[in-house]
């Protein structure tokens, strides 16, 4: 594992243990709710919770962590234990986001670190050793291999991280200390949100009541309602009406407009009509096709394909709804 | 196809593997693999595994299939139901058919097939029987096309070994039978790559989905030092010579992208993946479940042999990949075009008694153009 020096753990304090640290600069959970010098600690706790729930990234101040009691590593340490106690996923998962975010910023300064080598060396351990991905530094940047930049960027769905828009030479995929970092921001903050997660949950400490009952207050106001309209998206429509004129639909443009229709949960009966008009209805083998692509004869039950892969397969008749979503389901689903 | 057909061909084939096994052998890792075939008028048996080249061959000589597959996947349990095979790895394979090149059906080599009165004719847009445009089309031996598929395997092989960094002697290419080229990449990193991230590298061999900004062209703040130059590596370089053509033309073209805008260049991006991009099948490399033709087997829509190429310039499928013999044999057959095998021509036939060589006969048989007498 990457040995961490003080610095290191007020960049990344995700890496250390929580309970160990504590216990091994001779501080128990308790003293935090009563002991009044600890009281700015908890402050601190609480703040850098409000701050990332607000989207915003926790602003480092690297003197108050020269100090026996490094402020900020603390501040991170107790701030998992309020999220626990509050039990609030909402702020949980805000709050990996904006420490992965933190984080990713140290990160990509330490890859460019030019004077201190060991920065460099340090940061591309903990590519290495949190996210299996061997980096490369080169003259003008970083290496990964294809393979490795592959596992993390079909996570996204912007054009520029798709490997044809990536310089791509012999087997490496070429990035800027910047998206290299960008790279693993998801699974940096899947990989905090877990160890908060996983870490086991104690028992209300006195002294910590009333943010927790502030914490939990804060999580209402971030319960998301949406309201869906009926219709249907573009894709979808132009694929009932190429069935409703006889015309052939692919074979992508039925399984899309099947799984569309199954997900939003129509029946099998209520869908295989569709496909009536079709050149080659065959009313048993769409059945099957149908009973397949729910799940109910296969073990699998299909999803409906990503707009992505819809617009690959010619298939897309975008409209500026269509605009702020990645899936047709999402289509006509809004925020109130 | 009629029952008397059915046993000429599995006849046929049966005497070919007998006195060919040497051309077949299960693949590396045998017992991880799934095998699969289809009989003549038959469905497709699959889940089956076979531990050596010993199975493999009664597996020929019991089942007389039609055609013979087996996985590029290998798996811990390979003759469960897919959902229990525990996937372990798979070659990436690329399929490059010359269907999928053209923009239409080559005139002297296609004929078509009314589906309402089954009157075979040469290509034309409506049945010169009834009028129908229900038609199905198939293509008989085209060297056009043998020579497009070819150009496009060695462009494959070019982005494989320069982009992909996947060593020459790990790309191994087969002559898929009919009209095309399966291209093997075995013992390389990417074995163990799923489904998304082979559809990843499937758009990125057929430049789908580039934006300008990946060749230097922003919206705003343009500066034409940025675009792609002739010494870039990868498609960088490519687009610079397809865009360019020549040195001297650069400062010409280049004027032309700028004063046409952002918008213009993304829709000419658009038009280079039809003319730059490999023309693979990307549902062939990014399935990770798919069972392939096996090497050394006959296509049952030819009659010709899936086999290994070791020169892909000298190869011709219609000589290198013809194993049946050379028996005369009698059949009906309507054959409007002319076509060519083992430097052999052969038709145009009017609905007529002939008497060709078992490969012709065959052939045609396979193509649905001839019956046994």
């Amino acid at each position: 594992m990457v040995n961490l020096g003080n610095d290191e753990i007020v960049k990344y304090p995700f890496l250390a243990e929580a309970g160990k640290y504590l216990s091994d600069k001779g501080f128990s959970l308790e003293q935090f709710g009563t002991d009044p010098d600890l009281k700015k600690i908890v402050e601190n706790a609480f703040e850098r919770i409000i701050t990332a729930s607000e989207g915003r990234i926790f602003k480092s101040d690297f003197s108050s962590n020269n100090s026996a009691l490094p402020l900020e590593i603390f501040s991170f340490l107790i701030a998992v234990i309020l999220l626990k106690l509050s039990g609030m996923n909402t702020l949980i998962r805000r709050f990996s986001l904006a420490e992965a975010r933190r984080a990713e910023k140290f990160l990509e300064k330490d890859l460019m670190n030019y004077q201190d080598a060991t920065k460099t060396k340090l940061s591309l351990q903990i590519l290495e050793e949190l996210f299996s991905m061997t980096v490369e530094k080169t003259d003008k940047g970083f290496t990964i291999l294809v393979r490795d930049y592959l596992k993390h960027s079909i996570n996204f769905y912007e054009r520029e991280w798709k490997l044809i828009n990536r310089k791509v030479v012999n087997g490496k995929v070429h990035l800027t200390s910047h998206e290299t970092v960008r790279l693993v921001r998801k699974e940096l903050d899947r990989h905090i949100y877990t160890k908060i997660n996983s870490s086991s949950s104690p028992d209300m400490i006195i002294g910590f009541e009333t943010y927790v009952d502030k914490l939990k207050q804060l999580a209402k106001k971030f319960e998301v309602k949406t309201v869906e309209s009926k219709e249907f998206p573009p894709c979808i429509k132009h694929a009932i009406e190429v069935l409703e004129k006889g015309e052939n639909l692919p074979h992508s443009g039925r399984f899309m407009l099947a799984t569309f229709l199954l997900n939003k949960g129509q029946t099998v009966e209520q869908i295989a009509p569709l496909f009536k008009n079709a050149p080659d209805y065959n009313p048993k083998v769409t059945i099957y096709q149908l009973n397949q692509l729910s799940g109910v004869s296969g073990t699998t039950e299909y999803k409906c394909p990503s707009c992505e892969k819809v617009k690959s397969q010619n298939l897309c008749f975008p409209v500026p709804a269509c605009d702020t979503i990645i899936n047709p389901l999402q289509f006509g689903r809004k925020r109130v | 196809m009629n029952a008397k057909d059915v046993t000429f061909l599995e006849d046929t084939f049966k005497k070919f593997y007998f006195e060919h096994f040497d051309l077949l052998h299960v693949p590396d890792n045998p017992n991880q693999r799934e095998f699969g075939y289809q009989k003549f008028n038959g469905g497709m048996n699959r889940h089956i595994s076979l531990k050596s080249d010993k199975d493999l061959h009664l597996l020929l000589m019991q089942n007389k299939p039609s055609d013979v597959y087996c996985s590029n996947a290998r798996y811990m349990f390979p003759n469960l139901p897919m959902a229990e095979k525990d996937w372990q790895n798979a070659e990436i394979i690329f399929d490059i058919d010359a269907k999928d090149l053209r923009k239409e059906h080559p005139k002297d080599n296609t004929l078509i097939k009314c589906s309402d009165c089954n009157e075979i004719s040469s290509l034309n847009e409506s049945c010169p029987n009834c009028q129908s445009t229900k038609l199905s089309f198939t293509t008989l031996t085209c060297n056009d096309c043998i020579k497009s598929t070819k150009d496009e395997v060695v462009k494959l092989k070019q982005i494989l070994t320069d982009d992909l960094g996947i060593d020459q002697q790990n790309i191994k290419i087969f002559f898929s039978g009919n009209e095309g080229f399966h291209i093997y990449v075995s013992k390389s990193e990417y074995d163990d790559v799923g489904s998304k991230e082979r559809a990843e590298i499937a758009d990125y061999i057929m430049f789908r989905g580039s934006i300008p900004e990946t060749f230097g062209f922003r919206k705003f703040n343009m500066n034409k030092s940025s675009l792609p130059k002739f010494e870039d590596d990868g498609w960088g370089g490519r687009l610079a010579k397809h865009l360019y053509g020549t040195k001297s033309n650069r400062p010409k073209i280049l004027q032309e992208v700028l004063s046409g805008g952002y918008t213009l260049f993304q829709k000419r991006l658009e038009d280079f993946r039809d003319s730059i991009g490999i023309k693979i099948d990307p549902n062939v490399t990014q399935d990770i479940h798919r069972i392939f033709r096996l090497p050394g087997s006959i296509n049952s829509k030819s009659g010709l042999t899936k086999i290994f190429v070791e020169d892909l310039k000298k190869f011709d499928p219609y000589v290198d990949a013809c194993f049946i013999d050379d028996e005369e044999v009698e059949v009906v057959t309507n054959c409007p075009i002319e076509f060519s095998l083992k430097k052999k021509k052969f038709g145009p036939f009017n609905n007529e008694q002939v008497s060709v060589p078992k490969f012709a006969a065959v052939y045609m048989m396979c193509k649905g153009i001839a019956s046994s007498v």
